[in-house]
């Protein structure tokens, strides 16, 4: 291997290729069935993409989006019909932060599968292998329009693993709910949680400083695999039988992945100054951090958060339980929102709040108005659609209510910005997947079958 | 959205100490009702007159501009002015631990511990709360402690209503203290029968703790934490036993049981967005257990189980109208009920009653509004609290010479 330039190899194989085979473990078993043409008529439109439309039709076909027009369509014979006057539509609604499955209800230790708190740095755990696809907090979910979640490990350590992206789909595997192409994102913490957990263990990173000190040493490693498993790529046969093939290791594979642009960083992170330490960290090892998560005090750095292309995934009003917690204010989503080029997303850490991430960027709109910036309705539902398909990169299939995309449509009772306003029908990928005044259109959890029969309920 | 204009006048004589509030939908919770373009006149503490022939002539005058006032909200059972970060431990004072006695804290009074200038009194305060219950939080005990009603208006000791005793008789905190909730149920018996043992024969009080239990029993209330239907079946004929004026919280099952709930006269403070089976005592969990419970003639509270978010019970009341509980009983249970549960003051808008209200930017149970003015004993509050202060800081988008120099 001596007699290669490594620099050179980085250059010409920029591109990391994985050191098995190409087909990625886990795939996805997830596939539409096949659903009538389906046409919602005379609604109120929030496309996703900042437009707003009246007395406008949504029409999708075969999963995806043909076209959504303030005009009358054509459609086939079989087209199902939905007269949504008075009531408004948007694309689905996407969660990229949620431990949905690997922290279900009922919430009892058995079920506490989130946090592999052994080591600060657990890249190579999948939360996927994690998930309990009974979790009622799916269904829940979906009663509250969200059509796409991410699901990550905990924040107990400095590399907690990678998430996965579900379709909110019933199944009885994670498999049958993986977002078919999206690609994996990595769990980091800063702050206080992992020097916490790990500082009471007396093993350390028992300090900020310790944290970083931990996240560079871990890439340093994984610079090197990346480097010794791309040379090793790049021999020709002939050469590979003489060579001694690189071992495979699943944890620098993950942080290999974060450097080739394959894996997205979520990052959860509390305080301003971190979030800029982070962003040198990222420069040094030359990787991209996708997402802030919680990110309580993003509203002091939002000009750097738009200038680097980061998008903060954050809370409307939580604050105040943890000391980097403490300069929490209500008006974060909506200042984060800002700058050009921002990218503010509302997610909810929450089996509760998932269920009403309409109403979550309803009160950051509100205080935002409040405060004196201009954010219509049309530009507040970024925060839970496009945004979020951006932060997960998987913003060309989904996200927006654009010709092409993927068919996740939800039909409000109203304006979804409100506490009285419901989801009363929800399609994924065209499927009719939730009916608010069907109880045959209603998923049951395995857990909650049978439930209180005695009750006579 | 359009923002609603709200002008405050100050005339330049007129009494000392009022204020007149003109053109308010006024959501009285008292025998008025609701009245559209009324005014409010307020004179030191007290309201002093509503109606519409009422000459301007108070020192302060606010034209609501059409919109809603209620009396002021309550924040639900917290810990407001007991933590200022639940994550740092010595900022935390709600609960107790690792005393000799660890199963039955009767003695342990939150209030001792109340701090009103705690920042997160204003930041609940500025979103319309005037109250709230003062909790004596603590899952591992039986008895968690004693607390009551306390009011936000700053003073150290604006404490109300009767004392109040904390017990929490869950599936979780019945595995702290004896293993099981039968076992809780007996060290509960035993508690009472304590009260009728002479002090040298006390088995599980010290006699002071004997005392406190003694008049809470005749004149105060019981909160019993209680979420499965068997659970909350136990706590009615405990109180029917021991003659105990209680309330049930958390009540995630009580619809199962409302008719007997309504028929013995016990609230039930519930959390409006609980919907989980989120541990076995809550598989009942639905959203319309508000509009169930008050249907058969409970009176149901609202509690958000946070206090650092206390704001967000207005969320939990909103979401229980969306779900079939009529929205002016949603009010009641946010404003007047709470208090005359816990043996505060009449808090209605009504003449004579205290002068607690707030003025809406719009329905005050929607996600988009806000409070625009909290007065609270008479007086206009501030509206500052640390929250608008960083606000106002990083608002600006040029900072000069750094955000630290923006400190006005």
């Amino acid at each position: 291997m001596n007699f290669f330039n490594k620099r050179l190899l980085l250059v010409t194989f920029a591109c990391f290729i994985p050191p098995t085979n190409a087909e990625p473990p886990f795939p996805s078993s997830y596939t539409a069935p096949e659903h009538n043409p389906t046409l919602i008529t005379n609604a109120t439109v929030l496309t996703g993409d900042g437009q707003r439309l009246e007395g406008a039709s949504v029409y999708f076909v075969n999963g995806k989006i043909v076209e959504v027009t303030d005009t009358a369509p054509e459609v086939t014979a079989n087209t199902q019909v939905i007269d949504a006057r008075g009531r408004w539509v948007t694309p689905g609604v996407i969660d990229v932060h949620s431990h949905l499955g690997v922290y279900p209800s009922p919430d009892v230790d058995a079920h506490s599968d989130g946090n592999e708190a052994t080591a600060p740095v657990t890249a190579e755990v999948w939360a996927e292998h994690s998930i309990w696809p009974q979790d009622p907090g799916f269904g829940r979910a979906l009663a509250g329009g969200v059509t796409t979640l991410q699901i990550l490990p905990g924040s107990a350590n400095l590399f907690g693993g990678r998430a996965v992206t579900l379709k909110n789909v019933a199944s009885v595997s994670y498999q049958g709910m993986k977002f078919p192409g999206a690609p994996h994102g990595l769990k980091m913490a800063c702050g206080e949680n992992p020097k916490r957990v790990y500082g009471r263990k007396g093993s350390g990173p028992s300090t900020r400083m310790g944290n970083i000190a931990g996240y560079r040493a871990a890439w340093i490693k994984a610079q090197d695999y990346r480097d010794e498993h791309a040379q090793y790529a790049a021999l020709t046969r002939e050469e590979q039988k003489e060579t001694k093939r690189p071992k495979r290791d699943l944890e620098l594979e993950t942080l290999a992945g974060v450097l080739d642009g394959e894996i997205i960083i979520h990052m959860h992170c509390y305080r301003a100054d971190e979030m800029l330490t982070i962003l040198d960290l990222a420069k040094e090892f030359d990787y991209k951090v996708g997402t802030f998560h919680h990110g309580v005090e993003a509203y002091k750095i939002a000009d750097e958060l738009a200038e680097n292309d980061v998008c903060g995934a954050l809370w409307a009003d939580w604050w105040g339980f943890k000391m980097e917690a403490y300069d929490g204010i209500q008006e974060n989503i909506a200042l984060v929102d800002r700058p050009d080029g921002s990218c503010a997303v509302v997610h909810s850490d929450s089996d509760e709040g998932i269920q009403r991430l309409n109403q979550e960027a309803a009160k950051a709109m509100s205080r935002g108005v409040k405060a004196g910036l201009d954010i219509p309705p049309e530009r507040a539902i970024t925060w839970i659609t496009s945004n979020a398909a951006k932060s997960l990169g998987i913003e060309d299939q989904t996200g927006t209510l654009a010709p092409g995309k993927m068919a996740d449509v939800v039909l409000w009772s109203g304006n979804p910005f409100s506490v009285y306003t419901k989801a009363d029908h929800v399609f994924i990928d065209g499927v009719h997947r939730y009916d608010r005044l069907n109880p045959e259109l209603q998923p049951v959890s395995d857990f909650e079958l049978g439930q209180l029969l005695e009750a006579g309920e | 959205m359009k923002r609603l204009l709200i002008g405050i006048l100050i005339a330049p004589s007129a009494f000392a100490d009022s204020l007149l509030i003109t053109n308010a939908k006024v959501m009285s919770m008292g025998p008025m009702g609701t009245q559209h373009g009324v005014s409010v006149l307020i004179e030191d503490d007290v309201i002093a007159d509503i109606g519409t022939n009422i000459t301007p002539v108070a020192e302060t005058v606010i034209d609501a501009n059409g919109a809603i006032v209620t009396p002021a909200l309550f924040a639900g059972a917290t810990a407001t002015g007991l933590v200022e970060v639940n994550a740092v431990r010595e900022s935390a004072d709600g609960s107790m631990k690792d005393t000799k006695d660890n199963t039955v804290q009767v003695g342990f009074d939150v209030r001792d511990a109340y701090s009103p200038l705690s920042s997160v009194l204003g930041v609940t305060r500025v979103e319309g709360f005037g109250y709230s219950l003062l909790m004596a939080s603590g899952g591992q005990y039986s008895v968690a402690g004693r607390g009551s009603l306390v009011d936000f208006d700053g003073g150290f000791e604006s404490f109300n209503g009767n004392d109040v005793l904390f017990v929490d008789v869950g599936g979780y905190a019945a595995d702290k203290v004896g293993g099981s909730r039968a076992a809780h149920w007996m060290l509960l018996e035993g508690i009472m029968a304590d009260l009728k043992r002479r002090s040298s024969e006390l088995e599980y009080l010290s006699s002071s703790g004997k005392e406190h239990l003694k008049h809470i029993t005749k004149n105060g209330v019981f909160v019993f934490s209680a979420n499965r239907a068997a659970d909350i079946r136990k706590v009615i004929s405990f109180s029917e036993q021991y003659r105990l004026n209680s309330v049930i919280a958390g009540g995630r099952e009580a619809w199962l049981l409302a008719d007997e709930l309504a028929a013995v006269d016990i609230p039930v403070m519930v959390n409006g967005l609980d919907n989980l089976p989120s541990n076995f005592d809550a598989l009942g969990s639905r959203l319309d257990n508000a509009a169930l419970l008050h249907d058969a003639g409970v009176q149901v509270l609202f509690t958000s189980g946070e206090t650092h978010n206390a704001r967000k019970v207005r969320q939990g009341a909103g979401t229980a109208v969306a779900h079939g509980m009529p929205h002016e009983a949603a009010i009641e249970a946010m404003t007047t009920a709470p208090s005359r549960v816990f043996g505060g003051r009449a808090r209605a808008l009504e003449v004579g009653n205290g002068a607690d209200m707030v003025i809406w930017s719009g329905d005050p149970l929607e996600v988009t509004s806000y409070a625009t003015s909290v007065i609270l004993k008479g007086e206009v509050t501030s509206m500052e609290t640390r929250q608008s202060k960083l606000l106002e800081r990083y608002l600006p988008e040029d900072a000069g010479l750094g955000r630290a120099y923006i400190n006005r």
